[in-house]
C-alpha cells in the first residue's frame, strides 16, 4: 500500500466533487495499493489542515453549513510550500488573463517536488510550455484530463490510449452552456437572450456568460489540446475565436430546413486553432444537444474516434481528476 | 453544365449573331458574351469568348453546328458544378447589397450562388440567410467560402460553414 498525501486547492463545486469521490471510492483506491490521504484542504478564505488526515465528510458538511472549510487562514499557496505531501489537487478559478493564483499554485507545487493534478485551464491555456517546464525540472507529474471536456477523456484518449497513432485532426463542441442555449434556441426558436436568461436561471450559464458565449473557454481548451496531443507552442492569442452571441433562431431553421444544425466547434488542424458557430449535418456524432459535449479525432491508424459526454458538473469533472490520480500512482 | 467557348469569328457583318444561333437553338441560358474586336487574331479574326449552361447532351451539336457556319472553335471548357455547397450569413445582409454579394461570387467563374433563401424577422434586427453556392471542384467551393468570408469580414457578416465531414 502506498499513502498518497494531497492537498486540495480550492474547495468549489469541483473540488467538492474531488472530496466526495475520494471519500466514495476509497475501498477501491485502497484495493489497487493506493491510500489517499487529505492532509489539508483550502478555499479562497480558510482553510482546514491535519496531517494525519482530514475528515472529508465533515469538511464537506461544514463548507456546505458555514461556507468555509475551516478556521485556519494559512492561504493554499502556503500550504503547498510549507506543507509535507505528494499530490496538489488544484482546483481554484481559471483566471485566463494572468492565470491567477493556479498558476502561482503550480510553479509552487513544482518548486516543493510535488505532482499537480487540476482542472484549472487558465494556466495550461496561458503558460503551457513553463508549467510543463517546470514539473520536468522537478521531476513531477503534472496532469490536467479535467481541464478539457470534464468527464470525456480527451487528452488521455488521445495520448495513451491511443498511443502509436498519429492525430491529425480534432474537433467538437467543448461548452455545455453554447451547446445547451443553440439546442433550446432552435427547440422554442427563441432569440439568444430569451435562452441565455433561460440558461442562467437553470444555473448552466454564469451570471456574466462572456467566457463561455464568446468561445473564451472553448479556445482556452482547445490551446490545452493543442499544445498537449499536438506538440504546438500555442497560447490563447493564436487561436481565432467568434462566440455564438450573434446567432439568431431564424439562422438555426434555415439551417435545419438544409439538414443541419449550428453549433460552436472548435477545430486544431493543420496547425491552426479556430473556435467558430458551424453547420453539422443533422446525422453527423458531432451533432449532439442539451448540455453534452462531444469531439472527434481523426488519427493515422485507428482512423476517425468520437466521444460524447458530460462537459462539465462536480462529480463528472472528478471522475478525470481520480483517472489523472490513479494514472500517476498506480505503479 | 456550365461551357466556356473561345471563338474566332471571320470579320464580315452578321456573324456574332450566326455564333450564337446555335446556342439558343438547343435551349442554352447564354451568361456572358466577350466580344473582342479590338484584339484581332494574326489570321484577322475576331475572338470572341461564350460562357452558358446547357444541357450536356446538346454540346456535341452546338460545336458541329458551329464548325458548318464556319467559325473556329478553339476551345470548350466545360464548368460542371460538381460541389454543392451551403452556408448560413447572419447579419444586415440586405442594406449591404445582396447583390453585390452574390455577384462577387458568381463572377468568379468557378462558383456561383444557386439559391438564397432570406428570413428577414423585424427591421432593424439583423437578417438571417441561407446560401446554396456550387463550385466546380472540391478546392473551388473552399476558395469561393473564403471570399465569402472576407467580403462578409467588410460587411460585418457571420458566415457559418459547414464542418468538414470525413
Ligand atoms: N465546474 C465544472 O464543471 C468544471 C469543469 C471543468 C473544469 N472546471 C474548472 O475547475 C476549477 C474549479 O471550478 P469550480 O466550478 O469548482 O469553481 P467554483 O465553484 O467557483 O470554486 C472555486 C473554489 O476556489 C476557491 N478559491 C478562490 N480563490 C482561491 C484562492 N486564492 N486560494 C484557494 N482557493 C481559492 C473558492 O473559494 P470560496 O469557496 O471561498 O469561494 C472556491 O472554493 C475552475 O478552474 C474551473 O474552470 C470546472
Amino acid at each position: 500500500m502506498k499513502t498518497i498525501r494531497a492537498s486540495i486547492i480550492g474547495f468549489g463545486a469541483v473540488g467538492r466533487g474531488v472530496a466526495q469521490v475520494l471519500l466514495d471510492k476509497n475501498d477501491y483506491l485502497r484495493s489497487i495499493g493506493i491510500d489517499m490521504k487529505v492532509i489539508a484542504i483550502a478555499d479562497s478564505r480558510t482553510a482546514v489542515i491535519d496531517p494525519h488526515g482530514v475528515d472529508l465528510a465533515c469538511v464537506l458538511s461544514g463548507k456546505k453549513e458555514t461556507g468555509t472549510v475551516g478556521s485556519k487562514t494559512i492561504s493554499g499557496t502556503e500550504i503547498i510550500r510549507t506543507m509535507d505531501h505528494e499530490l496538489v489537487i488544484e482546483t481554484t478559478p481559471t483566471n485566463i488573463e494572468t492565470g491567477g493564483v493556479g498558476l502561482v499554485n503550480m510553479l509552487a507545487a513544482f518548486e516543493s517536488g510535488r505532482d499537480v493534478v487540476t482542472s484549472n485551464k487558465g494556466p495550461l491555456a496561458l503558460k503551457y510550455g513553463e508549467v510543463i517546464a517546470a514539473a520536468k525540472r522537478s521531476g513531477s507529474h503534472c496532469r490536467f484530463e479535467a481541464t478539457v471536456g470534464g468527464a470525456m477523456p480527451v487528452i488521455n484518449l488521445a495520448c495513451d490510449v491511443l498511443a502509436g497513432n498519429r492525430v491529425i485532426s480534432m474537433e467538437g463542441i467543448f461548452n455545455g452552456t453554447c451547446n445547451y442555449i443553440l439546442s433550446r434556441m432552435m427547440e422554442e426558436q427563441a432569440p439568444y437572450e430569451q435562452m441565455l436568461a433561460e440558461a442562467q436561471e437553470l444555473g448552466i450559464a454564469e451570471k456574466d456568460p462572456s467566457y463561455d458565449v464568446e468561445g473564451i473557454d472553448t479556445a482556452s481548451k482547445l490551446v490545452i489540446v493543442a499544445n498537449s496531443i499536438f506538440g504546438m507552442n500555442a497560447s490563447y492569442k493564436d487561436v481565432t475565436v467568434t462566440g455564438i452571441t450573434r446567432i439568431t433562431p431564424e439562422a438555426l431553421s434555415l439551417a435545419n430546413a438544409d439538414g443541419f444544425a449550428i453549433k460552436l466547434i472548435g477545430e486544431v488542424n493543420d496547425g491552426k486553432i479556430n473556435v467558430a458557430p458551424k453547420l453539422v449535418p443533422l446525422s453527423h456524432p458531432l451533432s449532439v444537444g442539451g448540455t453534452l459535449n462531444v469531439f472527434s479525432v481523426q488519427t493515422d491508424l485507428a482512423g476517425p474516434i468520437t466521444i460524447t459526454g458530460r462537459g462539465a458538473g462536480s462529480i463528472e469533472t472528478a471522475s478525470a481528476i481520480l483517472s489523472d490520480i490513479i494514472s500517476i500512482y498506480k505503479n | 453544365m456550365r461551357v466556356s467557348m473561345d471563338l474566332e469569328l471571320k470579320d464580315i457583318p452578321g456573324q456574332l449573331v450566326l455564333a450564337l444561333k446555335p446556342v439558343s437553338e438547343f435551349k442554352g441560358n447564354l451568361i456572358s458574351v466577350v466580344h473582342h474586336h479590338e484584339k484581332r487574331t494574326p489570321r484577322g479574326k475576331i475572338p470572341v469568348h461564350l460562357v452558358f449552361e446547357i444541357k450536356s447532351d446538346h454540346l456535341d451539336n452546338i460545336i458541329s453546328l458551329l464548325e458548318e457556319s464556319g467559325i473556329s472553335v478553339v476551345s470548350v471548357d466545360e464548368k460542371r458544378y460538381l460541389e454543392h455547397g451551403a452556408v448560413i450569413l447572419i447579419g444586415h445582409i440586405v442594406h449591404t447589397d445582396i447583390q453585390d454579394t452574390i455577384d462577387k461570387i458568381d463572377n468568379t467563374g468557378y462558383a456561383e450562388v444557386v439559391d438564397l433563401n432570406l428570413a428577414m424577422p423585424r427591421i432593424n434586427r439583423p437578417s438571417s440567410a441561407s446560401l446554396k453556392i456550387d463550385a466546380v471542384s472540391k478546392e473551388y467551393l473552399s476558395a469561393a467560402i473564403e471570399l465569402l468570408k472576407s467580403i462578409a469580414r467588410d460587411k460585418d457578416l457571420l458566415v457559418i460553414e459547414p464542418i468538414r465531414v470525413n
